[in-house]
């Protein structure tokens, strides 16, 4: 037994784990996801992993059974983003293992720390094209971290620990481990590595010391700085580290979709969000700067529009980001530092003098005061933006709010101004549907004090809501606000616009009855069709000691404002009908 | 578009292969050859990969290569000088009458008649890809019946630049 190992032995709250015994491949998997202080598990049962599921009975873990893998892993996947831990999941060979590949994708694309364990046919089987075999470790090579197919029982605790090791550290993301039942099944000794050991990989990027000079000699001189700030500020745990900084530099920051929650929505040197659906005042900011520093964000499509060489065309780009093959990728960069934002900010905010910055933050002020997000407001009909702006005031900003993907979740990210870190919960670089309710479940799981809200579509929450069933099961409070406006709002919005009003496949008014199908499955179901049963049936939603699922009739007729085509740049901006 | 010859230095493991070549296809480069083999560590396995990009799409795809966990190391051998060697195996068309006349043209290219056979023979060649080409060109008059090439093999010239037959 290692010394580092005894160390973790019965600390917090985790039983203590016997070595030398000899165990089965299953119980070794167990006893190592013990030692990586898993807590809760997220999984489905299945031929292939029957060793690992009898081993679990009974046994200290928190198993979520969910009632589809794909249900599983976004849950993981929300759990994770809700606290910076990593997600485990575990789901069967075959169809159990592909239905976990695209919250594979979804954790890989926005950089999520996962642990994905499958099992598969015994080795004898592999490549017979056995009973619920499928090649999981190749399909998932493009969307995985790494992956391991574990040939041996005797493999297992170093795989496991290099496996949670590779999901956290570094830029995080989701690392496959696939098991067949035979190593499952054989025994060995149970011992644990001590450390980890992997050669060409580089767990820890601080910067160097000449990086953080350039950095802060780039940013010195300018007068129309401007931070944007990404997902990384959340995954390094930089939002103290970025506020310090933005405040002692004077510096205003924009935050990517990703970054939401990373800076203070409500503070006065926030800017929102910028690109497609961001602010006037974020994008104008991107326009006119004459610095923009990246920090732990990607430059990604949806803020470039794909026009790179046009982009920030009066700006300096500086970028800070964990992973080099991000710096320079899509747009061309004067300084770039590879480095974890929290240690560069941390050794640049001892060198970092006040920016002559004022006019400017004065010039952004005023575009924020002449052109916010905005919406024709209604008194008889529901409008989503009225509905996200309730959430938000009912709350204070200081709930977890996960969403699906379409008009709610921009909306979302426009009207719900968010306070803290970890409290925005989306799919933003692979857009999966369905993602928004099993998310908020594992984040709620993390969070039990704390209100959770899965903002989701009428159309995205059909593609899991079958997870309903644990909401019920496992008295897990979760508000569900079902954005309903009775189609796929975003695709219809794109007809509109770009297709001459030709509404293709759009129409979702065959839906269920939600408050039904709420109480079908053992949950409050309630419902809202105009601005001031929103506001009663919201309270009560909130006062409900428990799950809840309201569902909100809005306008079908409503636009995400303000707009950048696809292929246009920032400057061409459509701020919408009001 | 600029050819680029790259060493990547990775874990002899299975599926590494299928890891790197993913990635290739996954940045949409083209693979225009590869070959694989052990190297001077243990455990470890090189691969020399000839592929075509501008420089920034080339620096993209390394920087990508080294993030694979199984990847050691990646250089971009065509950023400094270096050694390129090939292998082809040529069946030419060619009735033992005729050995002669070939021998007399694969000799200057230093290659070899490794296979004699009633209608045709079989030429060994090494050297860069530039040689074997001008070397099919000649052969071609005869009749090229099967043609298989290694690819390139290469490694950066020592630091002190010494004659080098190529």
């Amino acid at each position: 037994m290692s010394v580092q190992t005894a160390e973790l032995q019965g600390k917090n709250g985790m039983p203590p784990v016997k070595f030398g015994e000899e165990v089965t491949g299953a119980e070794t998997l167990l006893r190592s996801l013990i030692l990586e202080q898993v807590e809760y598990i997220f999984g489905y049962p299945g031929g292939a992993v029957l060793p690992i599921y009898d081993s679990l009975y009974g046994s200290y873990f928190k198993h979520i059974l969910t009632r589809h893998e794909q249900g599983a892993i976004h849950a993981a996947d929300g759990y994770a983003r809700a606290t910076g831990k990593p997600g485990v999941v575990i789901a069967t060979s075959g169809p159990g293992a592909t239905n976990l590949v695209t919250g594979i994708a979804t954790a890989q694309m926005d950089s999520v720390p996962l642990v994905c364990i499958t099992g598969n046919v015994a080795q004898q089987l592999i490549g017979t094209d056995a009973f619920q075999e499928a090649n999981i470790t190749g399909i998932t090579i493009p969307i995985t971290k790494h992956s391991y197919f574990v040939r041996d029982v005797r493999d297992i605790p170093r795989v496991v620990k290099e496996a949670f090791h590779i999901a956290t550290t570094g830029r995080p993301g989701p690392v496959l481990i696939d098991i067949p039942k035979d190593v499952s099944n054989a025994k060995a000794p149970f011992f644990y590595p001590e450390k980890v050991e992997i050669r060409g990989y580089q767990a820890e990027v601080v910067p160097s010391d000449e990086d953080v000079e350039a950095f802060v000699q780039a940013i010195s001189k300018a007068k129309r700085p401007v931070i944007m700030a990404g997902g990384g500020i959340i995954s390094a745990g930089a939002d103290q580290e970025l506020r310090a900084f933005a405040e002692a530099a004077r510096i205003p920051v924009i935050n990517t979709f990703m970054g939401l929650g990373g800076f203070p929505g409500v503070h006065e040197l926030s800017l929102g969000m910028p690109g497609m659906h961001g602010s006037y005042t974020a994008n104008q900011a991107l326009l006119n700067a004459d610095c923009v520093i990246g920090l732990g964000a990607r430059f990604d499509d949806r803020i470039t529009m794909g026009r790179t060489k046009e982009f920030a065309p009066k700006a300096r780009i500086v970028h800070v980001d964990i992973d080099p093959a991000e710096l320079g990728k899509n747009v061309s960069t004067a300084v770039k530092v590879t480095g974890d934002v929290k240690s560069t900010l941390q050794k640049a905010l001892p060198l970092i003098s006040r920016c002559d910055s004022e006019e400017w933050i004065a010039q952004l002020h005023k575009w924020q005061a002449e052109k916010p997000y905005s919406y024709k407001k209604d008194g008889e009909v529901l409008k989503p933006q009225a509905v996200i702006e309730l959430l938000y005031r009912s709350t204070n900003g200081e709930a977890i709010v996960t969403t699906d993907v379409g008009q709610h979740q921009m909306w979302t990210a426009q009207y719900y101004k968010f306070k803290h870190t970890r409290s925005f919960i989306s799919s933003g670089g692979l857009g999966t549907m369905g993602f928004g309710f099993p998310a908020a479940i594992g984040a709620q799981i993390a969070h039990p004090e704390r209100t959770v809200i899965a903002v989701v579509g009428d159309g995205g929450f059909q593609m899991t809501n079958q997870e309903l069933a644990i909401l019920a099961q496992y008295r897990v409070p979760v508000k569900v606000a079902i954005i309903n406006n009775q189609c796929l709002g975003m695709v219809r919005q794109w007809q509109e616009l770009f297709y001459d009003n030709r509404y293709s496949q759009i129409d979702l008014t065959c839906s269920p009855d939600f408050v039904k199908l709420a109480e079908a499955y053992g949950v409050k179901g309630l419902r809202a069709s105009t601005p001031e049963e929103a506001e009663a049936v919201w309270a009560e939603a909130l006062r409900h000691d428990g799950p809840v699922v309201v569902d909100f009739r809005v306008a079908q007729e409503e636009n995400v404002y303000p707009m950048v085509a696809a292929g246009n740049t920032l400057d061409q901006m459509v701020l919408g009908d009001d | 578009m600029q050819r680029h010859t790259i060493a990547v230095l990775v874990n002899d493991q299975p599926g590494v292969l299928t890891r790197v070549a993913n990635l290739f296809g996954q940045r949409g480069f083209n693979i225009d050859s590869i070959t694989v083999g052990g190297s001077e560590e243990a455990g470890l396995s090189r691969m020399i990969i000839t592929t075509g990009g501008d420089e920034q799409k080339i620096d993209q795809l390394m920087k990508q290569l080294y993030k694979l966990i199984d990847v050691i190391n990646v250089t971009n051998l065509s950023a400094n000088s270096f050694v390129s060697r090939e292998l082809a195996l040529i069946k030419v068309s060619a009735n033992p009458s005729q050995l002669a006349e070939l021998n007399g043209i694969v000799e200057p290219f230093r290659a070899a008649i490794v296979d004699v056979g009633p209608n045709s023979l079989i030429v060994q060649v090494t050297g860069d890809t530039e040689k074997i080409d001008a070397l099919l060109v000649l052969l071609q008059t005869y009749g090229i019946i099967e043609l298989t090439r290694t690819g390139s093999m290469a490694m950066a010239r020592s630091v002190v630049p010494v004659p080098a037959n190529v």
